[in-house]
């Protein structure tokens, strides 16, 4: 077991690790933080992505002795300071970009990654961006909306009552 | 105009917020003080005799608590089948035992043979590479053809041959329906695949056992769709346990899509473990494990045959499936080719006639069961390419075709038993042709051209019949529960409310329309209305959501009790303002004497029901708590037409969706943005279907498509944006909100609108192709246009691998 820190969403956390230990597991079992998600093992579906270091990264495939000494933001880092939605987050509930939730961690983690990359994207962007992100309910069709919608671009909105 | 947050709004989910802050509760973050870890040990093979298992070396590993078998279980049943089903010769179903690890057989790669629980999933994991398993491999059978063959591999020993069933529906008909097609002006018959599939919700399965010892009861925690179910199941069949000291909580789930309907064989284990090793045990299934351990999906082939008369009038229909039901029977997976499937052959049409034959049989693959749609995609899929195949034979305009013979008249009894109550079928179709675009199509066409590319447009109507009740008519037929639904609405003192309900979310927003109903109901703020469910041990009896249910059953049984709710606090106003319950009216949470300004806020009538100082006590008990059960009086109705438009590139064979248009009518809506949501979700899926997905083995039973390298998952590059509408509206006429369901209608109707557009864009190019079989891969496509095995020789050979074909 070796000891590896890292700053998590702004707080120094530390835990004890084998070599073969994850990211997300270090996260999710060592610290308990379980909003990061793990929908397969062939690191395909996104259901894991945290920011390392400002990249976007799967953390299922990535060793928690990888990121030790490195910033790691987490969807449970996404809220605004006051605790409400931040921008991204807000525009998936506006826009309906989430139904079961599974994907939706890695969805918005990936979402900030590419605003951070190309603040205006295009829908097409958008749909490329997200080939590692699977999401199994929604169609994408909110997604990416949302995503459109926070990067402050016009959308449709919801629909008509 | 709907009310903010009542019947009728797009009210934002209040779900929404802890699932995108990383505070939802699925079963996985989950853990338990002293919990340990189990791992399967499952079959690589898909056929074998197991000589022996020794697992001394195995539970000398570190960690390791102890090594199951099926010796461990020789006290428990088998995994139960919840549906039997009667063979046209009149004996039932062949039902094997499906134990909860193998008896001495393997039957498909991914039977669990053992399985080791260790203190930390590492070990166990360590461990199971250390246990010896001496296995003669058996040759295995794949194809259902195959598999009926005298001499063929029989997957059971102990029964007399690979067929589950042969069923015939309507029997009676089988002649008259045989002579209309022998008489028929034209006949068009159409042999098609409907590809095995694999519902993949994000989430992956997860069961957790625990026991305590203090009050002898057990509790799960499980992926469910219907913890309910599962308890009666798993409690009653399979482990012994009586229903009050076994409690099943389905928490956040993380999709279904009919997956997590079933009773599988790690929750019975991990419940029964933990007793065992009196300490909790949990199971978390790997991604890899899903593949091969969660029931697959669709897996028919069938042939079917449409007859019309010289007027285009359709006269008779004549299908004939083999259905596959994989190794062992899942717990609806005799409903689906049946009951679910040839009662909706008659679709959306006037056809007198119509007669339905299903083989379902074993094979060495992964059980199948219901998939989103369950039956009625494949009756679906198969209805409008024959349609579309006649019209093209023919010569006319598959619109008019379909026009022609629209049911038109309301209520409609089909000649597959079912009536339908309401429906429109020219509305949708009319709506879907102005939202599609279709009079622009050619315009579109010329520009697909000009660009070297091929273009096609495809129609499909569907109907499915949802909202699975009554249990008088389903018990009938076979099943084993009753189908019903049940809540308890309590109202608190202060007049906040909590709905306790047997449907459960896994992403359809029941936390939301649940209370948007309820709200409007009294008149108070949504926010006032809290919806719990998942938890056996606080809401009364529950059969779960399935079957595009929830709404149309579970929320009428919401509504039954919120209306005896609203009787007695009617009551109790009447009794407080000195009035008759008759004279007072509830509107806007206030209770009023008609035609006066007398006048008390849901609260203080609350309130009164708690603190019963001026209360009629001789009339009515003090307290506000209601239980309904609502049993259907028959199925919903939803119906819509879709139209899908694709570009085909004739040098690549690669089909690219450029258009996609679904006109519902799911009968009245609660929340219009939850509604175009599970339409959207559905459309990726029947899209999937038809252009990518495919479930695959290989001869010897290996499943190819074993991970999401193999297994082609939609990504957000494959779609459009969708045009979805849902303002043709004929309410259901027999329950209280005249609401049909919309979970499934996506995945029902979009295949053979993909598959119709598909075929177009050849004709139109010249190549007349009659079909091509789902997924419509760009090997598969082009060597439709080119002939021969296409360029990708490796892709298709994997294709043709597809189980049932
Ligand atoms: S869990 Fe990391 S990509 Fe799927
Ligand atoms: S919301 Fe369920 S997988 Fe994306």
């Amino acid at each position: 077991m070796t000891k590896v820190t890292m700053n998590v969403n702004g707080r120094s956390r530390s835990g004890e690790v084998e070599g073969r230990t994850l990211l997300v597991q270090f996260l999710r079992e060592t610290l308990s933080m379980t909003g990061t998600h793990v929908g397969c093992d062939t690191s395909q579906c996104g259901a894991c992505v945290v920011h390392v270091d400002g990249q976007a990264v799967k953390s299922c495939t990535m060793l928690a002795l990888e990121a030790d000494g490195a910033e790691v933001t987490t969807i449970e880092g996404m809220t605004n300071a006051d605790g409400s939605l931040g921008v991204i987050q807000q525009a998936f509930q506006d826009y309906h970009g989430l139904q079961c939730g599974f994907c939706t961690p890695g969805m918005v983690m990936s979402a900030k990654a590419l605003l951070a990359e190309n603040p205006k994207p295009s829908e097409e962007e958008i749909r490329e961006y997200l080939e590692g992100n699977i999401c199994r309910c929604t169609g994408y069709h909110n997604i990416v909306k949302a995503i459109m919608a926070a990067s402050g671009q016009q959308v449709e909105p919801v629909a008509a009552e | 105009m709907p009310k903010d947050g009542g019947i009728g709004a797009s009210t934002k989910r209040r779900e929404d917020v802890r699932f995108l802050t990383g505070t939802g509760r699925y079963t996985d973050d989950i853990n338990l003080p002293g919990q340990a870890y189990v791992h399967f040990v499952r079959s690589d093979v898909a056929h074998g005799r197991i000589r022996s298992i020794d697992p001394s070396t195995a539970e000398g590993m570190p960690g390791v608590l102890k090594v199951f078998t099926s010796k461990d279980f020789e006290a428990a049943g088998g995994i139960p089948c919840g549906w039997q089903i009667t063979s046209r010769d009149g004996s039932v179903m062949q039902e094997p035992k499906h134990p909860i690890l193998a008896e001495g057989v393997v039957r498909h790669v991914g039977d669990p043979i053992a399985a080791i629980v260790a203190k930390s999933r590492e070990q166990a994991r360590d461990a199971a590479e250390a246990l010896e398993i001496d296995i003669e491999e058996l040759p295995a059978v794949m194809n259902m053809r195959e598999a009926l063959k005298d001499g063929a591999p029989q997957v059971h020993d102990s029964l007399d041959s690979n067929l589950c069933f042969d069923w015939g529906f309507v029997e009676e008909n089988r002649e008259a329906v045989d002579t209309a097609i022998r008489e028929a002006a034209h006949v068009t018959t159409l042999e098609l695949v409907n590809n095995r599939l694999i519902a993949n919700p994000m989430e992956p399965r997860v069961a957790i056992g625990a026991y305590d010892m203090a009050a002898d009861s057990h509790t799960l925690y499980t992926t469910s769709q219907n913890p309910h179910v599962i308890r009666l199941l798993m409690g009653a069949f399979v482990l012994n346990i009586p229903e009050h000291k076994l409690r099943v909580v389905a928490p956040d789930v993380g999709g279904g899509f009919g997956s997590k309907i079933y009773h599988y064989a790690e929750e019975a284990f991990c419940t029964y473990a933990a007793k065992v090793l009196r300490r909790p045990v949990k199971w978390t299934s790997s991604r890899s494990e899903a593949f091969m351990s969660d029931a697959h999906g669709r897996d028919h082939v069938t042939k079917i045959e449409l007859a019309l008369d010289a007027d285009h009038n359709f006269t008779a229909l004549r299908t004939e499936t083999h259905a596959n039901m994989g190794a062992y029977l899942s717990t609806f997976a005799p409903a689906v080719p049946t009951w679910l499937h040839g009662t909706l052959m008659a679709g959306n049409y006037r056809t007198p006639l119509v007669y339905v034959n299903v083989k379902a049989v074993f094979t060495n693959t992964v059980p199948v069961d219901a998939y989103r749609g369950a039956g009625r995609p494949e009756a679906t899929f198969q209805l409008e390419r024959v349609v579309d195949k006649a019209a093209r034979e023919l010569g006319i305009d598959p619109v008019e075709l379909r026009r022609k013979n629209f049911i038109t008249e309301f209520p409609y009894a089909t000649p597959v038993a079912v009536e339908y109550d309401t429906g429109d079928y020219h509305a949708t179709l009319d709506k879907v042709l102005e939202i599609s675009d279709w009079a622009g199509f050619d315009a579109r066409l010329e520009k697909s051209r000009a660009r070297g590319k091929l273009r096609g447009i495809g129609l499909a109507h569907y109907i499915e019949a949802c909202g699975i009740a009554p249990s008088n008519l389903v018990g009938q037929l076979g099943a084993r529960a009753g189908l019903f639904e049940s809540a308890t609405v309590r109202v608190n003192a202060t007049g906040g409310i909590t709905v306790m309900t047997g449907s459960h979310s896994h992403g359809q927003g029941h936390a939301t329309t649940f209370a948007q109903v309820v709200a409007d109901m009294i008149g108070i703020d949504a926010s006032q209305v809290e919806i719990s469910h998942g938890d056996t041990a606080n809401t009364p009896m529950g059969m779960g959501t399935y079957g595009s249910r929830s709404i149309a059953v579970g929320g009428s049984a919401m509504v039954k009790a919120t209306e005896k709710i609203i009787a007695k606090a009617r009551k109790i106003a009447a009794h407080m303002l000195e009035a008759s319950a008759d004279d007072i009216e509830l509107k806007d949470g206030a209770f009023t004497v008609a035609g006066t300004d007398k006048s008390l806020n849901w609260g203080d009538v609350t309130l009164a029901a708690y603190v019963p100082h001026n209360y009629p006590l001789d009339e009515i008990e003090p307290g506000l708590e209601e239980t309904a059960f609502y049993d259907p009086a028959n199925f919903t109705f939803p119906s819509g037409a879709y139209v899908c438009e694709v570009e085909v590139d004739p040098e690549t064979g690669k089909v690219e969706v450029q258009g996609f248009a679904a006109a519902d009518d799911f009968g009245n809506v609660i929340n219009p943005m939850i509604v175009e949501g599970q339409v959207q979700g559905g459309l990726a899926q029947g899209i999937g279907q038809a252009l990518l997905e495919a479930c695959a083995y290989d001869d010897d039973g290996q499943l190819l498509s074993a991970s999401y390298m193999d297994y082609a998952m939609p990504r957000a590059y494959d779609f459009p944006m969708f045009k979805v509408d849902s303002s043709c509206r004929t309410p259901c006429t027999h329950n209280p909100l005249g609401v049909k369901g919309c979970g499934e209608a996506g995945a029902i109707g979009s295949p053979p609108a993909v598959v119709n557009a598909v075929i177009d864009a050849l004709h139109r190019a010249g190549h007349e192709i009659p079909h091509i079989d789902m997924p419509m891969t760009p090997n598969r496509v082009w060597s439709a246009i080119h002939g021969g095995a296409g360029p990708d020789k490796d892709g298709e050979t994997m294709e043709e691998r597809s189980v049932g074909a």
